[in-house]
C-alpha cells in the first residue's frame, strides 16, 4: 500500500479515534453550557456535497449529541449545474459530436428531455458519443486518437479551474476539442446561503462552517477570512474522511469556547493558508469571472468562470454557439413543489420536504437534490438519514442510551 | 403498469427488477411449486423437487449476457459454467449436470465462440458436470449482442438450505467482496485498457465454481447454515437485503470486517459506485447459527479462502423489519439500502 493509503485510511478507517473525538465533542457542549449558562442548541454547516456525502455514508450524526446539528450546504458542482448546460451537451451528444463527462455528472438528469434523454447516459444509450473520463488530459489523448469533434464538460468548482488553465494557456488541446466552461466558485455561495440564513435566522443558529477541503488546497484558506468576519463564525477547512469532519466539528467548538471567529486550518496535509499561488496566477491569465446561474439558486455575482477572449478558440461556446445564460433568462429550474433549492442553502432539511420519499426518491426522482448522490435529498434518502438509522440503532441496543 | 417499456434497470436485480418479474411472473402463476418442494415464490438460487427417498432434486438456470464476454479472470463461457453450478451448491446440492442453451450473432468468430464454449467446457470438466443437452440458436446481425448463453444445472442433496436467516445467526463471507463488478464496471466505462491494475493482473474478476468450499461445508455444518448465497448483482447488499425481507429481520453489518481488495474500493469510490453493490462471481455468504460461526470461518480458512471472515449478524426488532443497519468504519451508523437502478448492466 502506497504512503497515501496509509494517512487515508488513519483518517477513515479509525473507531476508536472517532470515539475519542466524540467524548471531546461532548465535554466541549459541556463547558459551553457553563459558559453560556443554557444547555447550547447549534447548527454547523457543512458546505461541501462530499462532506454531506462522508457525514451520513459514515453515520457521523448517530455519533453526535442531539444539540449539535449539521445542515448541508450548496457545495455540489453537479447540483448547481444549470439543467440548460447539461441539455445542451446532451444536444451536441445526439449530433454526433464527442461529449467528456465525469462520471457523476454522465447521471445527472435535466428538467425536461432533449429527444428523449433526461441525461448524457441516456443520451449515450440512444446512440449519442458520450465517454466518461477521470481529466481533462484523458479527453485530449482520446480526442487526439480519433480526431472527430468533441467537447469536454468542464464541470466543477476551483479544484478543476489549475488542469483546465493549464490546457488553455498552453494550447494543448486539439482543435476538434473544445472545453465547456461551467467552473462555479464557492465563495459567493458559501456568503450567499449564510447570508439568507442570517436575514432569517434559523432555530438553533448556524455557528460555524466547515469549509471545502479540496477547492481551499487551490484557493487556500484566506478564501474564507472574510465569511468568517462578515459572519463571525468559526469556519475550518476540512478534509473529506470521517476523522477530518469529526475534527473539524471538534476544532469549531473549541473556537466558540474561546470566543474565537477564524479561519482554520484541520486539512494541514493539504491545504495551507495562502494555498496554489501558481494555480491561481494561472486561473486568473485563462479566465475571466462572470456572474453565473446556479440551479435553483439563480444568478450569483462573480460566482463563475468564462474563458478569457485569448484563448477563445478553445471554447465550445463559441465554436459550437452555446450561449451563456443571461440573468434575464434564467427560470428557477427546479419543480414545482420542490424544496431543493431551501435543501441546497441549509434553509431546510430534506425530511421537511413534503414529497421526501412520497413523490420523490431516488427510484423517482422529482428534484435535482434526489438526483446525484451528492444531492442532499438523494444522500439522506440512500442512508436513511433523518432519524431512521439512529432510532432503529438505538431500538436494536447498538447506541449509548443517551443517544450518542 | 406504471411503466410503459422494459428498462435495463428492470434487469439489474434490484427493486425494479423484483416488482416487474411478482406482476408479470409469480403473481399470474398458479402452481408455483411441486409438492414438498421449493419454487418461483420463494427469493433463492434455484428450485427443489423431492426425489421421495428423502433427497432432493436442485435446479437453477440462468441466462449470461455479460458485456464485454471476455475480460480479465474470464470469459461469458467460465460464467455460464461456474455462475450456475454455484447457484446449485448455495441451495446445499451436489452439482451432477448442465444444460445450455447459446445464441450467437450472425457475423461473430467462430473461433472466439469456441473460446468461450471451450472454458465453459472446460469448467463442468474440472468440477465433473455432465453436459447433457442444450439448444444452438443464431440470431441475425444486430438482433443480439454478440452472445448470450443460457445454463440450467441439476444437482441432488439430503439438506437443502432454505434461505432462512434466524436471530443471532451471524454473516459470513468467503473473502474478498465485489471484484467481478468492478472489473465489468471499468470495461464498461472505457476504463479498461487505463487502469494499471488490471494490466498487471492484480485486479480480475472473481468468477470460479466454489464446489471446493460448499461441498465440504454442507457436509460438515448443514442445519447450522441457515442461508447461503453468492453475491452476484446486487452485491453483498442485495443479498443482505433480501434476506432482512424475507426474514423480516434487521441485519446489521460491520463495514470494517468486510474483506475487500484495494482497487475495489478506489475505483468504485472513483466512480460515486458503493463497493457493497457491486457483484462477486467467487464468494459466498452465509448465514450460520453463532454457536459454530468462529469454527465454520476456521473451516473456510482450512479449505482454501484466507479472507473468509464474520461481518455481521441477524437482529430481531418490534419496530423495523426487513432493514440491513450498517456500522461504518468510524462507528456510526447508516442503511444499506436494497439495490435499485442500473448500476451495472449485463454484469453477468
Amino acid at each position: 500500500m502506497d504512503s497515501r493509503l496509509v494517512i487515508e485510511s488513519v483518517f477513515r478507517e479509525n473507531r476508536e479515534l472517532a470515539y475519542q473525538l466524540r467524548d471531546y465533542i461532548v465535554r466541549m457542549l459541556e463547558k459551553l453550557q457553563e459558559r453560556w449558562g443554557s444547555p447550547p442548541r447549534l447548527k454547523v454547516m457543512d458546505f461541501c456535497g462530499t462532506h454531506e456525502w462522508t457525514i451520513t455514508h459514515y453515520g457521523i450524526r448517530s455519533l453526535l449529541p442531539k444539540n449539535l446539528e449539521l445542515v448541508a450546504g450548496p457545495g455540489c458542482p453537479v447540483c448547481v449545474t444549470p439543467s440548460h448546460e447539461i441539455e445542451a451537451a446532451i444536444r451536441l451528444a445526439l449530433d454526433g459530436i464527442t461529449v467528456y463527462t465525469y462520471g457523476d455528472s454522465y447521471r445527472l438528469r435535466t428538467v425536461k428531455p432533449v429527444r428523449g434523454a433526461f441525461s448524457l447516459a441516456e443520451a449515450r444509450a440512444l446512440g449519442g458519443s458520450v465517454k466518461v473520463v477521470t481529466s481533462i488530459y484523458d479527453a485530449i489523448f482520446d480526442a487526439e486518437r480519433h480526431g472527430k469533434p468533441s467537447v469536454f464538460l468542464g464541470i466543477g468548482f476551483e479544484t478543476v479551474a489549475p488542469g483546465y488553465a493549464h490546457v488553455l494557456l498552453g494550447h494543448l488541446m486539439p482543435k476538434n476539442l473544445h472545453l465547456l466552461s461551467l467552473v462555479r466558485l464557492t465563495p459567493p455561495a458559501m456568503f450567499y446561503s449564510l447570508g439568507m440564513l442570517r436575514e432569517k435566522p434559523p432555530e438553533p443558529p448556524v455557528m460555524g462552517v466547515i469549509a471545502p477541503g479540496h477547492v481551499s488546497t487551490i484557493t487556500g484558506a484566506k478564501a474564507w477570512v472574510p465569511v468568517a468576519e462578515t459572519f463571525g463564525i468559526p469556519v475550518v477547512v476540512a478534509g473529506f474522511e470521517p476523522i477530518d469532519v469529526m475534527m473539524a466539528i471538534a476544532l469549531i467548538l473549541r473556537q466558540l469556547l474561546q470566543g474565537r471567529a477564524e479561519v482554520e486550518i484541520e486539512y494541514k496535509r493539504a491545504v495551507t493558508f495562502d494555498g496554489d499561488l501558481r494555480a491561481q496566477a494561472a486561473i486568473s491569465r485563462a479566465f475571466q469571472v462572470v456572474d453565473a446561474a446556479w440551479r435553483g439558486i439563480g444568478f450569483l455575482p462573480r460566482s463563475g468562470y468564462e474563458i478569457r477572449e485569448e484563448y477563445s478558440e478553445h471554447d465550445a461556446r463559441k465554436a459550437y454557439g452555446i450561449p451563456s445564460m443571461k440573468v434575464e433568462d434564467w427560470r428557477k429550474d427546479i419543480p414545482p413543489g420542490c424544496k431543493c433549492a431551501e435543501v441546497v442553502l441549509g434553509k431546510a432539511k430534506p425530511t421537511d420536504c413534503p414529497l421526501f420519499l412520497k413523490r420523490c426518491s431516488p427510484s423517482t426522482p422529482y428534484g435535482p437534490c434526489m438526483v446525484s448522490i451528492e444531492g442532499t435529498c438523494a444522500i439522506w434518502a440512500r442512508f436513511g438519514e433523518g432519524g431512521l438509522t439512529e432510532e432503529m440503532a438505538k431500538e436494536l441496543g447498538l447506541l449509548r442510551p443517551e443517544g450518542r | 403498469m406504471k411503466e410503459k417499456f422494459v428498462k435495463l434497470a428492470h434487469g439489474s436485480g434490484g427493486v425494479e427488477m423484483h416488482e416487474l418479474v411478482e406482476k408479470l411472473i409469480i403473481s399470474r402463476v398458479e402452481k408455483k411449486r411441486v409438492e414438498g418442494g421449493l419454487g418461483i415464490d420463494f427469493p433463492d438460487d434455484g428450485a427443489l423437487i423431492p426425489m421421495g427417498d428423502g433427497r432432493y432434486l436442485v435446479i437453477s438456470t440462468d441466462s449470461y449476457t455479460v458485456n464485454p464476454p471476455f475480460f480479465p479472470g474470464g470469459n461469458i463461457g467460465t460464467l455460464a459454467a461456474a455462475g450456475s453450478i454455484n447457484d446449485v451448491l448455495m441451495m446445499g446440492g451436489t452439482p451432477l449436470a448442465a444444460l445450455d442453451a447459446v445464441v450467437v450473432e450472425e457475423g461473430f468468430p467462430v473461433e472466439d465462440l469456441s473460446t468461450l464454449l471451450g472454458s465453459m467446457i472446460e469448467v463442468f470438466r474440472s468440477e465433473n458436470v455432465a453436459v447433457i443437452g442444450g439448444d444452438f440458436k443464431v440470431m441475425p446481425k444486430g438482433a443480439v449482442d454478440k452472445v448470450i448463453i443460457n445454463t440450467t444445472v441439476l444437482g441432488v442433496t439430503r439438506t437443502p438450505i432454505i434461505d432462512v436467516p434466524k436471530e443471532g445467526d451471524k454473516i459470513i463471507v468467503s473473502g474478498h467482496v465485489g471484484d467481478h463488478g468492478a472489473v465489468i464496471l471499468l470495461l464498461q466505462m472505457g476504463l479498461g485498457e487505463r487502469v494499471e491494475e488490471l494490466e498487471k493482473g492484480y485486479l480480475k474478476s472473481d468468477v470460479r465454481p466454489l464446489t471446493k468450499l460448499m461441498l465440504p461445508l454442507v457436509d460438515k455444518y448443514a442445519g447450522h447454515i441457515r442461508a447461503a448465497r453468492d453475491p452476484t448483482r446486487g452485491g453483498l447488499a442485495g443479498v443482505l437485503n433480501e434476506w432482512a425481507r424475507a426474514a423480516g429481520k434487521v441485519v446489521v453489518l460491520d463495514e470494517a470486517r468486510v474483506p475487500m481488495r484495494r482497487p475495489v474500493k478506489d475505483y468504485a469510490e472513483m466512480l460515486g459506485v458503493d463497493p457493497l453493490y457491486l457483484a462477486s462471481e467467487g464468494a459466498a455468504v452465509l448465514s450460520v447459527d453463532p454457536s459454530v460461526a468462529e469454527e465454520v470461518v476456521d473451516y473456510m480458512k482450512s479449505l482454501g479462502f484466507g479472507d473468509a471472515s464474520i461481518v455481521g449478524e441477524v437482529r430481531s426488532s418490534e419496530k423495523y423489519k426487513g432493514y440491513v443497519l450498517l456500522r461504518s468504519t468510524i462507528g456510526g451508523y447508516r442503511i444499506l439500502e436494497p439495490p435499485s437502478g442500473d448500476l451495472v448492466p449485463r454484469i453477468c
